[in-house]
């Protein structure tokens, strides 16, 4: 199915002939930011599909103790895979293409700065996420099993060298991520280049969307962040292909090492996941509360805060390492202030919020469960700052459920508002409304049995990444309850995907602007022609739409 | 776009995509590279056994004078072109290509030397592996960049390079400054410091 | 009258809920009985409280905003007023935080170097802790003891306070020392020595396990670690210093096991058994698990081990060695004999 109307016709001769070869060509070799855009997030859904199976798969597994659903080895490849999907093939692609659509449009551009580089990326991302899961078709030897890495989706060293990590699972790992990194570094060069040098007249840098000053931090961050993670895997790869020593602790090497680096790069990456989110919430909380956004140069210099403070806290997920006490202080310190600006926001969303007409349209619904959760999961955070409480809570499911309230709790919330918000735009039909209540109230039920129970089953000494435990320990409880809410996520998916379905063929006609929103994006068709915008605009404020809905009471006189 | 009449708006500029695009690049490339040095640098004195740094490394002084020369050489042909001066652009260009190889070349037989005659390969030691990848993976940057070069060199060759390139032009020779840049950072940090 | 009753009802909150506790405790992170961990429950409690009182003021507000300022059905569609932000408000949300994470950070600090900065007092006892996959080695320099998977410790109370230092290193890929109710957990890394310590108040058994994915196992690297009255302590020592016992049960066992390939991979003081790579047998049957806790110390569970360990813990990485039923009989006897 089209979801533009026709532009041009497919140059493709066979086009004529075999009209979905010729759609299918066209979708091919496109570097039309929003094709692009919809591919990235397409392609993400499905990995998310894949990965939450997983995740079924382990939650069943562990329901109760002594369970033999899953050999271990099995077992720890799907964990391996769960988180690494997840992170590198759901979420970033996902937030990447949401960002590939939205900010030309919000800008009001023609497209990205860098067209060919944008297809080029995508298409590098895409062929990481194939090439991880081309592994499970290849045989392991040692075991029998797939090829599929089972050593965690941090990797640690020495686990990871030849001794240890026998076969090619780990070089499918390394390679896959490695691909998709550099996809990744693209469009963020992309982005950068976009936001600085192809605004539409009038937008300075203090008029931009919230939504485009958050993406272009976060771009900047990609860029040195996943370097470093790539920096790492090269070294990976010589260790383990050319006999090199980085992580070789027989030469005298250090496993510490590649911790560092690889946190230098993970904990930047939560932020460069999680920010994306941030933006969303501050697109659609101000439409859906019909107020402007709350103190909008704090949100941008918490951003910025919250990305520069975020370099400074690696380490704070190897409290447990043995390092001195000065720098586990200094990390403990720091990981504590970077709670400061993101609280800050908190508070912004509340009081945009405050005084306001909240209409709890499906968006608004996932983006106000989206401030109690990441409420949860900046506390929680804050717990495992203090050091010495995390040398008890490390790599327990303690921060497994901190993490998934911060990645699902609020992410995928906020992601789920997205699409509801911007679904209409893109396809010029409107998901249901029921379905969408449906589907909230299923996900808020099942997310939070899943994952509540599991700070406890931290608490009561359960480590991650264990297939199994035994009974007496006082894990079982918890791991019962835990499991139960995978039934309640699935059905909440499953009412997400039929939704989808359905509108796509016969959801309502949106209109241009079914949201009475206030940026560009709002002011062409649904969905966008091939060109963005009959005319460049021109903008003077921070909401050109509402100064032009409200011409005696523009914004530009307050800002 | 609003109904009220905007004041003439000021003259709108925003920077050349081309640099920017570079300038991330180099910002991304820089981050790979700072975590090489820092490997290396943790590593240094570290090895169990072979050879040592202040043992066996020689300080590369004429091929680094030849490559930081091609910057220069680079900036003048890009001046060059933007005063359309073709012909000068294209010696100049060949120029960097030329310094460019002989670094490379310096570099081969540096690396000769060790493997042949000092034993040390990457999988010896710690200074060994640290070594090889950190120079290894600027010169790996060098092969590219002089891949570029030539592509436009050739293209030069057959008269397509005019002087609106020489944004262009410009942008790739902010690449190649960016090699240069790391070459001082390497050299300080391997032949000087490590030694 | 009425304090009587308020204090025996106390009390009787008290005294339930430690036999509660005593019975299984819920949550062992906050039942600690060991200095390192009680420091870290005292300072827990404190964020905990903060935490608290953080979500129920955001929650109440969030709330009211919920409630309060929903669109009501029958509005006119009219925008609210725009307000587009407050320099006071700012000021005040960002001065707020900022001193209660001065106040953690002073907190967190302070026991950071209480914790990690502990001078060993004189008399404390010596262990090293070497990680293997999967399955801990358990070394007493100086009293010349090695055993696995289970520490045994002397209590550390009031009259005789005796910490016990933890060395901790890895034979292979990264590990951690977890038992809650002791200490915090502490990484067992390959080329590095970390160090931690307990000091436990209460004789009993504390069970934990490995808290770093080291690979297929990692599951079943359970930690038992047991606290002895002093003069109980004494006598285990004793006992585990004696070369292994010579029972005449197991001298057929005795000798399969010489002739195989057990002693390759495997210690029992006091005979030609050397190996290193495996865990000491030398008082095997003392111990109440094998295989880190896979599997309980008895006939049938010994049984099954030895003819196919990757029955019992699969990717273990001790070979099934293919024996005779009854070379496997004998050397169950044998191994039981190693009290």
């Amino acid at each position: 199915m089209a979801l533009s109307p026709p532009t041009v016709a497919a140059a493709h001769p066979a086009a004529g002939r075999i009209p979905l070869l010729g759609l299918l060509h066209e979708w091919v070799v496109t570097v039309d930011h929003k094709r692009l855009g919809l591919m990235y997030i397409g392609s993400g859904l499905l990995f998310f599909v894949v990965a939450g199976l997983e995740a079924t798969i382990l939650r069943l597994q562990l329901a109760v103790p002594g369970n033999a659903l899953v050999p271990p080895q099995t077992f720890n490849q799907l964990m391996t895979l769960h988180g690494t999907t997840m992170v590198f093939f759901v979420g970033m692609p996902i937030l990447l293409g949401f960002a590939n659509y939205l900010v030309p449009l919000m800008i009001g551009a023609r497209d990205m700065a860098f067209p060919r580089l944008n297809a080029f990326s995508f298409w590098m991302s895409l062929f990481g996420g194939l090439l991880l899961y081309s592994s499970l078709l290849a045989a392991e030897g040692l075991y029998g099993g797939s090829a599929a890495p089972d050593v965690g989706w941090f990797a640690y060293a020495p686990l990871t060298s030849r001794a240890f990590s026998r076969g090619n699972s780990t070089d499918y790992w390394n390679l896959a991520l490695l691909v998709s990194g550099i996809g990744s570094i693209g469009t963020a060069i992309n982005l950068i280049a976009t936001t600085l040098c192809l605004r539409c007249r009038g937008m300075t840098l203090a008029k931009m969307p919230l939504y485009v000053w958050i993406n272009f931090v976060v771009a900047s961050l990609i860029l040195v962040a996943i370097s470093p993670l790539t920096a790492a895997q090269i070294m990976l790869l010589l260790d383990r292909f050319l006999g090199a020593h980085f992580f070789d602790t027989q030469a005298g090497g250090s496993a510490v090492l590649w911790q560092h680096f690889f946190w230098i790069f993970g904990h930047p990456e939560v932020y460069v996941l999680m920010l994306p989110g941030f933006a969303f919430a501050s697109e659609i909380i101000p439409v859906f509360s019909r107020k402007v956004i709350f103190g909008y140069p704090v949100m941008v210099a918490a951003t910025v805060s919250i990305a520069f403070i975020g370099l400074s806290v690696w380490a704070h997920h190897m409290f447990v390492v043995g390092m001195a006490p000065a720098a586990n202080s200094f990390f403990a310190i720091s990981t504590m202030l970077v709670a400061v600006p993101t609280g800050i926001k908190i508070f912004n969303w509340i009081a945009t919020m405050w005084g306001g007409k909240i209409r709890f349209a499906t968006p608004m619904l996932f983006c106000t469960a989206f401030l109690f959760q990441f409420l949860c999961a900046g506390l929680t955070g804050i717990m495992l700052a203090c050091a010495p409480f995390d040398w008890q809570l490390s790599d327990s499911y303690f921060v497994v459920a901190h993490f998934h309230y911060v990645l699902v709790g609020s992410l995928l919330f906020t992601i789920f508002g997205a699409i509801y918000y911007w679904f209409p735009k893109a396809t010029g039909r409107l998901l249901d409304e029921t379905l969408g209540r449906w589907h909230f109230w299923l996900l808020v039920i099942g997310f939070n049995l899943t994952f509540l129970p599991q700070h406890f089953a931290g608490l009561a000494g359960m480590p991650r990444r264990i297939y199994t435990y035994e009974a007496g320990r006082g894990f079982e409880i918890w791991n019962q309850i835990s499991s139960t809410g995978v039934i309640f996520q699935a059905a909440a998916i499953g009412c997400f995907l039929v939704n989808v379905a359905r509108a796509l063929f016969r959801g309502p006609p949106a209109g241009d602007d079914p949201w009475d929103g206030w940026t560009l994006e709002w002011s062409t068709t649904s969905p966008p022609p091939a060109y963005n915008f009959e005319t460049p605009p021109e903008v003077r404020s921070r909401r050109p739409l509402w100064d032009q809905k409200h011409p005696g009471d523009p914004d530009w006189r307050y800002e | 776009m609003s109904a009220a009449t905007l004041p003439l708006a000021p003259e709108w500029r925003l920077p050349d995509r081309g640099r920017v695009g570079i300038l991330g690049l180099i910002v991304a490339e820089s981050a790979i590279f700072t975590i090489f040095v820092v490997a290396y640098l943790y590593y240094l004195g570290k090895s169990l056994a072979g050879p040592t740094p202040r043992e066996v490394l020689h300080l590369p002084v004429l091929v680094s004078i030849l490559l930081w020369s091609s910057s220069a050489t680079v900036h003048l042909a890009v001046r060059a072109l933007r005063a359309a001066k073709l012909q000068s652009f294209t010696r100049w260009w060949f120029l960097t290509i030329v310094l460019g190889s002989l670094f490379l070349a310096g570099t081969g037989r540096e690396w000769y030397r060790l493997i042949t005659e000092e034993g040390l390969t990457i999988r010896t030691n710690l200074f060994g592996t640290t070594f090889y990848s950190l120079v290894g993976l600027h010169a790996s940057h060098v092969i590219v960049g002089l891949v570029m070069l030539t592509t436009v060199f050739l293209l030069a060759l057959g008269g397509h390079v005019k002087a609106t390139h020489a944004g262009r032009a410009e942008v790739l020779s902010l690449y190649w400054h960016f090699v240069d840049a790391v070459w001082v950072v390497v050299f300080t940090v391997v032949y000087v410091v490590g030694r | 009258m009425r304090a009587a009753r308020v204090l025996a009802g106390s009390h009787f909150v008290v005294s339930a809920a430690a036999a509660a506790r005593d019975a299984a405790p819920a949550l062992p992170v906050f039942d600690p009985v060991s200095a390192p961990a009680d420091a870290i429950v005292g300072l827990a409690t404190l964020v905990l409280a903060i935490t608290a009182g953080i979500f129920v003021v955001v929650v109440v507000v969030l709330v009211t905003s919920i409630v309060r300022f929903r669109r009501r059905p029958g509005d006119d569609g009219s925008e609210p007023p725009q307000v587009y932000g407050s320099d006071q408000i700012e000021l005040a949300w960002t001065v707020l935080p900022i001193l209660v994470v001065f106040v953690l950070s002073l907190v967190t600090a302070r026991t950071i170097y209480a914790v990690q900065g502990a001078a060993e007092p004189p008399g404390a006892l010596e262990v090293t802790v070497v990680g293997h996959q999967w399955w801990w080695e358990i070394r007493y320099p100086a009293l010349g003891i090695t055993t696995a998977n289970e520490l045994h410790v002397p209590v550390s109370e009031g009259a005789e306070p005796t910490a016990t230092f933890l060395d901790l290193e890895s034979a292979d890929v990264a590990h951690s020392f977890w038992v809650p109710r002791l200490a915090g957990k502490t990484d067992l890394l390959p080329n590095r020595r970390n160090r931690m310590w307990i000091a436990p108040r209460e004789p009993g058994l504390y069970v934990g396990q490995c808290a770093e994915f080291c690979g297929t196992q990692h599951a079943h690297m359970l930690l038992r670690v047991v606290v002895h009255p002093r003069a109980d302590f004494d006598r285990w020592v004793a006992a585990q210093r004696e070369p292994a016992s010579v029972d005449p049960t197991g001298a057929a066992g005795r000798r399969v096991f010489e002739t195989t390939a057990c002693i390759n991979c495997h210690s029992v003081r006091g005979t030609v058994a050397t190996g290193r790579f495996g865990p000491d047998l030398t008082h095997l049957a003392s111990r109440d698990t094998i295989a880190a806790g896979a599997a309980a110390m008895d006939r049938a569970s010994l049984r099954a081990w030895i003819e196919d360990p990757d029955r019992v813990k699969p990717g273990a990485l001790m070979p099934a060695m293919k024996l005779e039923p009854a070379r496997v009989d004998a050397l169950v006897d044998y191994l039981m004999t190693l009290r």
